[in-house]
């Protein structure tokens, strides 16, 4: 029989790897944009987006030459596709209607005509932004608390539930961990910044983060009582082998599906969609090689301890 | 068979017809939608709604501005909310909403609109209030037809010398001359008239004004005067003596509560609260076309490689798994129309990862399934035991999900996030019905397979991926 359990320092090596990169994409991004770790959307602290296709190809000064002219100092200014596409994106502070319309029409007679079929803008006051923020924390919070009330409720029939408990969440810990640090890397690449939606695949993401866990340790509790004369490190490697199948599998499905919206779909949700596939893809792993190893350890070291005192 | 079983297999077919029609067929009869008694009436149908980022449009969200210290009232911001709805009616757009979101914001959404600078204009515009002098060849009589009919009228408010001359020589001419505004009130208020008990709108002008006033009144004595409000004659009261204080009643068709929202918009020019825009949001209708086209792509690529894989791992079950998933989207489908649930990017991308996440009940059946085989269980007991044993984790996985949209609704509903809710309602809603589909379902079908060729799989157990 393969023995999954044996190879965990090599797990927490890689998970240990995972981790420490994650912080370098989070400190990066804090010194290269002020102290963000992700860099915030107007969702969360105000400001205008737009997204504006012309007809023709424009050059970027003659778009900034614009923006600050209206006295909107610091655009920032990006290509968004091919160069074919003439589809650029600008971020700049709050613009109320009347501003936007000016700039639109400026943008018409001194760059390029915008086909206002194909653009958007996107404003938000940062007095809302702030309270958007809040209520943010707030659901993360709330998130956290309730998946640690429903890890409480599963485990309440296994022999530790209180370590049950514990492993999983050190596992979602790594698994959000990673996933902040995915999308830091891609705020430093591709300028994703943290929205929303965004926020949305986060709490996603931890809400299917004890799934898999939860299948594992309903396992191990039954082929306990079914294999009691196995060492703890055996039932625990039993257990993962029968449920890997189904975990892989399910894990499959998921991913054809967000793989196939990335490859496919609208560009707006592909960083809402890529947060989701490396927070899934993580969650498997923290679950059978962070979760399930950590309780080894932990209950082979209480195992050890009982012995040594049966010697004495 | 089973008789339970024929008659659960009868009533899947019967709901799969059902479903295929609803979602299908794009014409439909006006009994069938008028049994849709939960959809407001006016806009009672069976099609899909698109979301603002699917079809365009123009979302704007409003807080009340009060000076500081001032607490709102919740009556006031109905008012506001209606005023604004009219506003956006009046733009002749297809089915705008306009909500109050929280206690203090209210936020409009209007899809596939082409102009949406215009609209940010209508909708923040004041309403005007004016007294207005008829002109000398209009009767009383075509006075009140225009006030019953609500029939604008053009009044000189704004325009200049040049054209009100010119708009004046003509012999028709139908120019009411605005004598005073809104802007010169100081306060107003429902009280009620000593004789009748009528309600009525009391007004007091700032001091400049009433002077004006008092003067105004004492060289037009028997003329009238109308109270325009929005190009609207609300009533022509005739000048009976000068009035000197400043103060005057509105009489007019009024009952309490007309009486004091016209209190209340005169008070505060158009909107009983002033509002600030705090959030606009323009989409391009071509761009919701473009990602309409794109989602159904991916939509259809991501189930036609699930369906697949299904089918190659798990054979016969796998068979069943996507009958019973078939079924599954389309009552999702069918349930959006139904509901209606609006449809927006996220909304479909949570759609998508639900279908996703129902294969997962039927492969942890499935596993447990095989793994009964292996121990040499007949066919039918495995089949049951995979099941019954697998429910504990199909519940509880579930529940996980169903709790985890719960909060994203929540977080979703705080500010006006349609995007984080439309996510959160698709993943919900595929969650619940998948447990029917994935439980109920793919165990009828493998009780009809198994019970029909029951010996010809016993005896070749690669049909089910052993």
């Amino acid at each position: 029989m393969l023995n999954f359990v044996q190879h965990r320092r090599l797990f927490f090596t890689i998970a240990g790897i995972l981790v420490a990169l994650s912080l370098v994409a989070l400190v990066v991004s804090a010194i290269m944009f002020d102290g963000q770790a992700l860099r915030i959307s107007i969702d969360f602290k105000g400001g205008t987006l737009f997204t504006l296709h012309f007809t023709e190809p424009v050059e970027e000064s003659a778009i900034r030459d614009v923006f600050i002219a209206h006295g909107h100092t610091g655009p920032i200014i990006q290509r968004l596709g091919a160069v074919a596409d003439n589809s650029w994106q600008v971020r700049t502070r709050f613009a109320d209607s009347e501003e936007v319309q000016q700039i639109l029409d400026d943008l018409d007679t001194q760059v390029g005509s915008v086909d206002r079929a194909l653009s958007n803008w996107n404003t938000v006051e940062p007095t809302v932004g702030a309270e958007v923020a809040r209520q943010a924390a707030l659901a993360v919070l709330v998130a956290a608390l309730a998946v640690l009330g429903f890890i409480w409720y599963s485990f309440r029939k296994v022999p530790h539930p209180f370590r049950y408990g514990v492993v999983s969440i050190v596992a979602m810990a790594v698994n959000v961990m990673i996933t902040l640090g995915f999308y830091a890397l891609m705020g430093i690449l591709q300028g994703w910044e943290a929205d929303a939606l965004f926020l949305t695949a986060v709490l996603t993401v931890i809400g299917f983060s004890v799934q898999d866990v939860i299948v594992v340790f309903d396992r191990i509790r039954e082929n306990i009582s079914r294999h009691r004369s196995e060492p703890f490190e055996m039932i625990v490697n039993r257990s993962i082998l029968e449920t890997v199948q189904r975990s892989l599998a399910t894990q499959l499905n998921a991913m054809f599906v967000l793989v196939a919206i990335l490859l496919f779909g609208g560009t707006t949700i592909k960083p809402f969609v890529a947060v989701m596939l490396v927070g899934m893809l993580s969650e498997t792993f923290t679950s059978l090689c962070v979760a399930v190893p950590l309780l080894v350890v932990w209950e082979e070291r209480e195992h050890h301890r009982v012995l040594a005192r049966a010697a004495a | 068979m089973e008789r339970r079983t024929l008659v659960s297999f009868v009533l899947i077919l019967l709901l799969t017809a059902v479903a295929v029609y609803g979602v299908v067929s794009q014409q439909h009869p006006a009994w069938l939608t008028n049994l849709l008694f939960w959809q407001p009436e006016a806009t009672r149908n069976l099609d899909f709604q698109l979301g603002l980022d699917l079809q365009g449009g123009l979302q704007v969200l409003m807080v009340a501005d009060l000076p500081a210290g001032q607490t709102l009232d919740s009556q006031a911001m109905e008012t506001a909310r209606r005023i604004v709805e009219k506003r956006v009616n009046a733009l002749g757009l297809t089915e705008p909403v306009v909500q109050i979101q929280g206690a203090e914001r209210i936020v409009v959404e209007i899809p596939g609109i082409e102009n949406p600078a215009q609209a940010v204009d209508t909708i923040r515009e004041t309403a005007l209030l004016e007294f207005v002098e008829p002109p000398a060849n209009v009767t009383l009589e075509m006075i009140y037809a225009l006030e019953s009919a609500q029939i604008p009228i053009s009044t000189t408010y704004g325009m200049t010398e040049e054209a009100i001359q010119a708009q004046s020589a003509m012999t028709d001419s139908m120019l009411f001359k605005t004598v005073m505004t809104g802007a010169d009130l100081a306060n107003a208020f429902v009280t009620r008239e000593s004789q009748t008990s009528q309600p009525v709108v009391a007004i007091e002008f700032q001091s400049e004004a009433a002077d004006f006033f008092a003067e105004y009144t004492s060289t037009h004595l028997g003329k009238n005067l109308c109270i325009v409000l929005d190009k609207q004659i609300i009533s022509c009261p005739r000048i009976d003596s000068a009035i000197p204080s400043g103060q005057a009643t509105i009489q007019g068709n009024f009952n309490y509560e007309s009486a004091s929202q016209l209190a209340v918009q005169l008070q505060y020019g158009a909107l009983p609260i002033p509002l600030k825009i705090e959030s606009y949001k323009a989409i391009g209708p071509s761009l919701g076309a473009i990602s309409v086209e794109k989602s159904v792509r991916a939509g259809i690529v991501g189930l036609v490689v699930v369906f697949l894989f299904m089918l190659i791992y798990y054979r016969l079950n796998g068979l069943a798994a996507d009958l019973a998933l078939g079924l599954y989207v389309l009552l999702n489908l069918l349930l959006y129309k139904l509901i209606p649930v609006t449809l927006t990017l996220p909304g479909i991308a949570g759609f998508l990862l639900s279908v996703g996440m129902a294969v997962d009940a039927n492969i942890l059946v499935f596993e447990r399934m095989k793994e009964e085989l292996r121990h040499g269980r007949s066919l039918a007991r495995a089949a049951e035991a995979g099941f019954s044993r697998a429910w504990t984790s199909v519940r509880d996985s579930n529940l996980a999900t169903l709790l985890t949209c719960l909060i994203l609704f929540i977080f979703g509903n705080a500010f006006a996030a349609s995007l984080v809710k439309g996510f959160a309602i698709t993943l919900a809603l595929g969650t619940l019905i998948n447990l029917f589909t994935a439980i109920v379902v793919t165990r009828t079908l493998i009780r009809v397979a198994f019970g029909s060729l029951g010996d010809w799989i016993q005896q070749h157990l690669w049909v089910l991926g052993l």
